[in-house]
């Protein structure tokens, strides 16, 4: 299984009849330490989950099984919301940055990195609004309880 | 299978019913010399691995289905054993 974040929905009016039903999210791949690595990809959805949710999913033929008995054309699909991220920080290589104490803290800092990467901030805007949208207000007090 | 180190895990409240009453563990591989190699992977645990210890991670359906003894669920990645060793020939690392 695979660690995320839903970033976004597809429609397809016009898709294989197994697939009538099913949402479809956009999921951006994350590090443990909730910054964003590769590239955005699609993933059908078991969970409910919406813009902004941490998730994992899973890739393969088993993607499939979570929507049993129904059998859609998918290899990836949602099969559980994240809470919380428990990192032991002492495990973690030199390499990785150093675990931020509190995630929904990190998270909220994201965009600016790949702002600061990007030399003229009017790229940012074009797609990381979309891409990172704030987590729903409804939810956060549960991800409080986070911790690294 | 993959050589990697239990980094942490994860809380899911809500989730498949396959992977109820199993750690979710977060696993970095590792390359051979033990420096990160990619990033971190989700696996259910078949072991009772925890934090720190190096472990063996199948990385494939059949494998990680039959290791926690659920047929047929969304399980593509389990932890399936402990590495205490490894021995590799002179020069290679």
């Amino acid at each position: 299984m695979y660690f995320g974040r839903v970033v976004g929905s597809v429609w397809a009016t016009i898709k294989n009849p197994n697939m009538e039903g099913l949402r479809m999210l956009v999921i951006q791949p994350l590090t443990p330490e909730l910054a964003n690595t590769g590239k955005p990809l699609i993933c059908t959805d078991y969970t409910g989950a919406g813009p902004g949710d941490l998730i994992y999913w899973v890739r393969g033929r088993e993607a499939s099984y979570a929507l049993l008995p129904k059998e859609p054309a998918t290899d990836t699909t949602v099969v559980a919301i994240v809470d919380s991220v428990h990192l032991k920080s002492s495990v973690a290589p030199e390499s990785r940055p150093a675990a931020a104490p509190e995630p929904r803290a990190a998270a909220a800092a994201e965009p600016r990195p790949a702002a600061a990467l990007e030399p003229p901030p009017a790229a940012a805007p074009e797609s990381r609004p979309a891409a990172v949208p704030p987590p729903a207000k409804g939810r956060k007090p549960s991800r409080k309880a986070n911790s690294c | 299978m993959l050589i990697a180190r239990v980094i942490g895990e994860l809380v899911a409240t809500y989730k498949h019913p396959s992977h109820e009453g199993r750690k979710i563990l977060m696993v970095q591989p590792l390359n051979l010399d033990g420096t990160d190699r990619g990033v971190a992977l989700v696996a259910l645990d078949a072991v009772d691995a925890g934090v720190g210890d190096k472990v063996l991670v199948v990385t494939e359906g059949f494998g990680a289905n039959t290791s926690v003894g659920r047929f047929l669920q969304p399980i593509d990645m389990a932890v399936i054993g402990f590495i205490d060793h490894i021995e590799l020939l002179p020069g290679v690392s």
